[in-house]
């Protein structure tokens, strides 16, 4: 294990702290001249719903990691079966991510 | 914008409370789920930090100073390759360049009179999906000086929760049977899926992430490195566009029933 705080995986973890926050500082300074409810904003936050949803599509079809060794039809069979519990509870979000994640664990456990 | 030029005694009083009650507002709603499916998350990150032999001071202070869980797993998973500084960087750049249009979206509605620049340089630190998301959706219901301490109400909770989680991960790595970790995965794209699925009140965004929902994976096959923001690019000015161009032809001559919505 590391000692603590060694140098090398302090840079790293420092670089890739700047690297972040320039982007979230760069954001500050390009939004001085947008006001809100004008149409760069409203293009803008497109832009950022479309990324957004655009990973969270990827994460669910294309994963890395654990998820990756599931099969297909079953995230998309557990996202709609997810979705579905949360509107007909009327956005119940504790209910309708637990069905979801219910619904994942049970189908790779019943034919995995 | 309306700009007030120094208000009286009382009127300061009620701001401050207007503002510490929006803060509260903001804390109670973090405290919960929110709170629970971030910290979910953050323990696989602690977890992954272990398996790289780092410290779990490395882990708190990525967690503290990045925050941003798809770039801080990139990171840890480069270092642990053997990376050298700068693909490591560059890596971490790219997987976090969705903060750049998030940011730009989100620091117009919490503008306020009197709120001096810093503070924005601040809360910029704490833009996540998570906290993007609650203060698009909350923000535009709240009153303009409330707006800012909502936000850092919120992300404060769920940012602490993360520390907590990564710490936490980093001790019971190896100690979670797996089909917990598999739901513990999964918790987080269903939790943003959710949020964003009772979000679309406006159709354009609407719009925005229907389309980019079906571009995401498609052009990830296409352009691994940079299927975001091409998804970005492509479907939010897609949605956007679409959605003036129905309107404008709505607003025609011959409008029928209904007119624009939103």
């Amino acid at each position: 294990m590391a000692e603590p705080l060694a140098l090398w995986p302090l840079l790293v973890v420092l670089g890739g702290a700047a690297v972040t926050y320039a982007w979230r500082a760069l954001g500050v300074l390009l939004s001085d001249r947008i006001e809100a409810e004008s149409a760069a904003f409203e293009w803008v936050a497109c832009v950022a719903y479309a990324l957004l949803a655009g990973l969270i599509a990827r994460m669910i079809v294309l994963p890395l990691g654990p998820l990756a060794e599931t099969a297909l039809s079953h995230r998309i069979a557990a996202a709609v079966i997810s979705l579905a519990i949360f509107f007909l509870t009327r956005h119940n979000l504790l209910l309708g991510i637990g069905a979801g994640v219910g619904a994942l664990t049970l189908l790779t456990l019943g034919w995995g | 914008m309306a700009g007030d030029g120094g208000p009286p005694q009382g009127q300061q009083s009620s701001r401050q409370a207007t503002r510490r009650a929006a803060a509260a507002q903001g804390a109670r709603e973090a405290f919960g789920v929110p709170a629970i499916v971030l910290g979910a998350s953050f323990l696989g990150f602690g977890a992954l930090v272990r398996e790289a032999g780092l410290s779990p001071w490395h882990g708190l202070l990525s967690t503290a100073l990045g925050w941003a869980l798809p770039g801080q797993v990139a990171m840890v998973e480069l270092y642990a390759a053997g990376a050298s500084l700068v693909a490591i960087l560059a890596a971490v750049a790219l997987t976090n360049a969705r903060l750049l249009p998030m940011t730009v979206s989100l620091m117009p509605l919490l503008r306020a009179p009197g709120v001096g620049r810093a503070a924005y340089y601040l809360a910029a630190h704490f833009v996540a999906v998570t906290g993007w998301a609650a203060a698009m959706r909350q923000a535009p219901l709240l009153p303009a000086p409330a707006r800012l301490p909502y936000f850092l109400g919120f992300v404060l909770v769920i940012w602490a929760s993360s520390l907590a989680a990564t710490a936490g991960g980093y001790y019971l790595a190896g100690a979670v049977p797996a089909e917990v970790t598999l739901g513990l995965v999964f918790l987080n794209p269903i939790y943003f899926m959710l949020v964003f699925a009772a979000d679309a009140r406006r159709r354009a965004r609407l719009l925005a992430l229907v389309l980019g929902a079906l571009a995401g994976p498609l052009l990830y096959l296409v352009a691994t490195d940079w299927s975001l923001l091409l998804t970005g690019l492509l479907a939010g000015s897609l949605a956007f566009f679409g959605d003036r161009w129905w309107r404008r032809r709505r607003a025609g001559p011959e409008a029928p029933e209904g007119g624009r919505r939103g």
